[in-house]
């Protein structure tokens, strides 16, 4: 394909319509009587004019701002279509079984269509993706044409250019007097004054043009954050369970870290410490005044096997309260949560008879001991623990887990009378002497529990990106709306003075300008050709 | 000219894809927990047994090791060890390892079990379940297959048949 000379002697590029530097109409299809369609120009948008090979007709694709519009569209109807159901980071139960428990057939359909993940599936991540690609090569497309075609741009232009832009004017006569006065007050205005062979072109603003793509970039930066999530390491959010007095690997941290919990402290507003409070508390009955953990942060020093117990320095103490996370090295551990779990269960050996007690015992339900000698020939044995129990299918006791949630034991219990020890199994609320009525029995004394802080340990190594992107972003929305790029040509033709103007928005301000630039000389307001309101309104929203 | 469009077009519509592409492929992974890959050397670790005495998973190259994780409160487990002990007991003179490891329980728990089922292979308890953590496990059993170099030569998860444990030991019988 060939480009095009012009007979100015510019050489413009293949579907150039007007003309870069004077702004002749090289396109014959252009009709002559219509005003000019200014948009990028009339430069060649290279998307339209070369189709060519495959890699040509992925980017013309791409290209559109249509096809950029629709797959805005399509993504807005996905996005909406995730929120009608909760999401399944956010359901208690298996997805497959609630949903269609929940919601019935509706909740089914919405499960086997995926949308329980709809936020994480592919399709979803490649609209996002798709539509970063078109606002890349959308932007590509239109920026370079466009800043050609500014930078060629000559003082004197075409009369058909001049002619059939929205403000022109025409004056018979102007004298030397009228020009110095024209430039005087267009400086003033803070106009670019260029001038050529006695033509003028005045222009202000061209950077405001560049609005859009540098609003883009900020997008394109912002998308490319997101992205960065994905990469390891770039961003961590887990969650982290720490027993009182215990010690545990921070995750995600390569055993670097370690964070031991000695205490989890739960504190209430008081009615009568905290007199302001007074009616809300009576009204609202227990509110938290504070979550809070005391915590110390170690490092690992040298190596060591995962299951070994590694060489820890200490790196600091710390209170950690909601809102007020422990931060090393980028990583912050949050207070989230806490729980608490039984610890400690005491007993009394008894004699069922005398109901006297003849020793005390303590378990620790994480680590209990074989045997627990009373003295005086009295000693209990644990000859089976079940942390979570429940009766199998078979009646058998069992547990469910290792958690101690609901503690069951099967006692031998040895005493001077019955040196070959009794069985008793014992849970909460329920004792069962399997072989027939014993003569003692463990006495239920007392529980205790420890608590268990929830954490989230969270690292976002994209916040920079996301923070760029949105501060570019706005910059190019500034730049774009509260500057208008305007251009006045006064030139000589045909003996006559002729005046033309062009902005990408705001014409009223422009025309006021005018007025106040033609003031005080010969020469006439030009006529603004479209009259009406209601198309100068339709027009400005063409204009990008 | 139009060559050089075509170089342009084409290496920026390339960096995009390859930005995409590794997105969605970082998105499939990341709920993929399985740490350990198939045919990579198996991360070491060092747990102490119940007798006290401490195992390092490299000790055993030159031998076959059938790496087991469970917890007595799991009933394939339960049902499953019986036959890895009889296996242990074929197979510990060709040169197969079993090391079994126990997650986080007591252990009060942990011999009572090994004493109610008779197991002989060393039994050890993972406390802070950093190797589970490790190799990133998630169910219970799972069992690794490391041959007699350290790699790691197949992961299973569930209960396994007898038969299955011997075509396992048959694998890493060095």
């Amino acid at each position: 394909m060939k480009d095009v000379k012009c007979e100015c002697g510019h050489v413009n590029p293949h579907g150039t319509v007007l003309c870069e530097a004077c702004g002749k109409i090289l396109d014959e299809q252009t009709n002559p009587a219509e005003l000019l369609d200014m948009r990028y120009e009339g430069s060649a948008r290279r998307s339209q004019t070369y189709n060519k090979t495959f890699i040509d007709k992925i980017w013309n694709f791409f290209s559109s701002v249509k096809v950029g519009v629709w797959l805005i569209i399509i993504t807005l109807i996905a996005s909406s279509l995730g929120t009608i159901l909760p999401q399944e980071m956010y359901i208690d139960l298996p997805a497959d079984v609630y949903y269609a428990q929940e919601y019935g057939w509706v909740g089914k359909l919405y499960y086997q269509l995926g949308f329980n993940n709809l936020y994480g599936s592919w399709w979803y991540l490649l609209l996002i993706a798709m539509i970063g690609i078109s606002l890349v090569i959308c932007s590509l497309d239109r920026v370079v044409p466009l800043y050609k075609a500014l930078k060629a741009q000559r003082v004197t232009r075409h009369e058909g250019f001049l002619k059939r832009q929205r403000i022109f004017g025409v004056n018979e006569s102007a004298d030397e007097n009228d020009f110095m006065a024209i430039k005087k007050q267009l400086k003033e205005k803070r106009y670019q004054v260029r001038e050529e062979n006695g033509d003028i072109l005045a222009e202000k603003g061209r950077f405001s043009r560049w609005g859009p793509y540098v609003n883009h970039v900020g997008l394109i930066i912002f998308l490319f954050g997101g992205m960065l999530r994905f990469i390891p390491g770039m961003y961590v959010n887990e969650d982290l369970w720490v027993r009182e007095g215990e010690t545990a690997v921070v995750p995600e941290t390569d055993g670097q870290f370690y964070i031991q919990n000695n205490k989890f402290i739960l504190e209430h507003y008081d009615k009568n410490k905290d007199k302001t409070f007074e009616k809300a508390i009576s009204m609202a009955g227990e509110v938290v005044k504070n979550y809070q953990s005391n915590v110390v942060l170690y490092k690992r020093v040298g190596e060591n096997l995962p299951g070994e117990k590694p060489k820890l320095k200490k790196i600091e103490d710390y209170k950690v309260r909601v809102n007020l996370p422990l931060t090393y090295e980028g990583y912050s551990v949050f207070q989230a949560s806490f729980r608490s779990e039984l610890n400690k269960m005491s007993f009394a050996l008894t004699n069922k008879q005398t109901k006297k007690s003849v020793g005390e015992l303590r378990v620790d339900l994480r680590d209990p001991k074989t045997k627990y000698d009373l003295g005086n020939g009295y000693s209990v044995e644990i000859l089976n623990y079940f942390p979570d129990f429940e009766f199998a299918e078979n009646g058998e006791p069992t547990t469910k887990s290792r958690v101690p949630n609901n503690p069951a034991f099967v006692f031998r219990m040895v005493s001077p009378e019955k040196p070959k020890g009794e069985t008793s199994f014992v849970a909460i609320k329920q004792t069962i002497e399997p072989f027939g009525d014993n003569q003692y029995k463990m006495a239920f004394k007392g529980i205790e529990t420890k608590n268990i802080s929830g954490f989230i340990v969270r690292k976002d190594s994209t916040l920079w990106a996301i923070i760029l992107g949105g501060i570019i972003f706005m910059i190019g929305v500034i730049q774009g709306a509260y500057w208008n790029h305007r251009r006045i040509w006064i030139q000589n033709k045909n003996g006559q003075v002729w005046v033309a103007a062009h902005t990408n928005k705001n014409w009223y301000g422009l025309k006021k300008e005018i007025e106040t630039v033609l003031k005080d000389t010969k020469l006439v307001m030009p006529d603004d050709q479209v009259q009406t309101e209601d198309t100068d309104k339709s027009k400005e929203k063409e204009s990008v | 000219m139009k060559k050089r469009r075509l170089v342009i077009r084409t290496i920026i519509l390339l960096l995009l894809a390859a930005a995409v592409a590794y997105t969605l492929y970082a998105n499939f992974t990341k709920d993929n927990k399985q740490k350990v890959a198939v045919n990579s050397i198996a991360p070491d670790f060092a747990l102490v047994d119940m007798q006290g005495k401490k195992h390092r998973l490299s000790d055993f190259r030159g031998q076959g090791v059938f790496l087991n994780f469970w917890g007595t409160w799991c009933p394939p487990c339960k049902k499953e060890m019986p036959y890895i002990n009889n296996q242990y007991n074929q197979y510990k003179d060709n040169g197969v390892q079993v090391v079994s490891v126990d997650i986080q329980e007591s252990e009060l728990a942990v011999n009572q079990f090994a004493e109610r089922l008779k197991l002989d292979f060393p039994i050890m308890i993972d406390k802070d379940k950093e190797v589970m953590n490790t190799y990133g496990i998630d169910l219970l059993p799972a069992t690794f297959l490391i041959d007699k170099n350290g790699k790691v030569v197949k992961y299973y998860t569930g209960e396994l048949t007898e038969e299955r444990i011997r075509e396992f030991m048959e694998k890493i019988k060095p």
